[in-house]
């Protein structure tokens, strides 16, 4: 019987970051913009 | 497979001109080499996960403000950023120990305060204080030596640079300042123990 690689195994998951910390970093980027005004810049959270 | 093609400094560069997907690209193709240093060392998927997502906050907000400068290091920098905050993390625990007292076994018969109470730390103090004296009635080469080692932890070749001596002369006037205290303190049976 022919095996299977095709899926992730356990293992290889346990090494990553879960999905929604990569989507929480990935929108949180999206909603960081720096404002300049002079020398000086400032965050800003939009949600 | 398209993305594999494109560096990591042009991504950044993307990423500080605006292309959000470029973060997407640079988290994917590094996440499994950060996220499993961070756990190689705590050891819990949790506050791997926790030191992993404070590390990219930390990656986006310098690149978004422009701090990060490109010398085709990224990986590098952010196992520097993944580190610090994991010593962070373990300096934090050491000053508020997390423990589970759940059983019978009660963790304050191991867990001692090992910080002194009001009287040792008087103590403390005064034999510092009576030590300090003694070191005074020191000869002067000897006294000078002894300072620099024990007070301004300079090593010998320091000392002997400082004082135009040779630093076998350093050592010798070093040996005789705590033969001559040790003297002083035996015929006065001054007791500086704690």
């Amino acid at each position: 019987m022919a095996k299977l690689y095709s899926e992730c195994t356990k293992k290889q998951n346990e090494r990553n970051p879960k999905e929604e910390t990569v989507d929480f970093l990935l929108n949180y980027s999206k909603a960081l913009s720096v404002i300049s005004y002079k020398n000086l810049k400032f965050e800003a959270l939009q949600n | 497979m398209r993305h594999e093609l494109i560096t990591d400094a042009v991504l950044v560069k993307n990423y500080m001109n605006g292309d959000e997907s470029a973060l997407s690209t640079l988290i994917h193709r590094h996440k499994q080499r950060i996220y499993s240093f961070i756990y190689s060392k705590v050891f819990d998927r949790d506050i791997t996960e926790d030191i992993f997502q404070d590390a990219f906050i930390k990656v986006i907000k310098n690149l978004k403000l422009g701090k990060y400068n490109e010398e085709g290091k990224f990986l590098p920098w952010v196992m520097r950023i993944s580190h610090n905050l994991v010593i962070d993390h373990f300096r934090r625990n050491n000053r508020m120990p997390k423990f589970d007292n759940a059983g019978d076994f009660n963790i304050f018969s191991v867990l001692g305060d090992s910080s002194l109470n009001a009287e040792k730390q008087l103590i403390k103090e005064q034999v510092e204080c009576d030590l300090r004296r003694l070191i005074q009635e020191l000869p002067e080469d000897q006294k000078e030596v002894l300072i620099m080692r024990m007070y301004k932890d300079m090593s010998f070749k320091e000392i002997s640079e400082r004082t135009n001596v040779s630093i076998n002369t350093a050592l010798g006037r070093m040996r005789y300042a705590l033969i001559n205290l040790r003297k002083v303190i035996d015929q006065n049976n001054i007791i500086l123990t704690n």
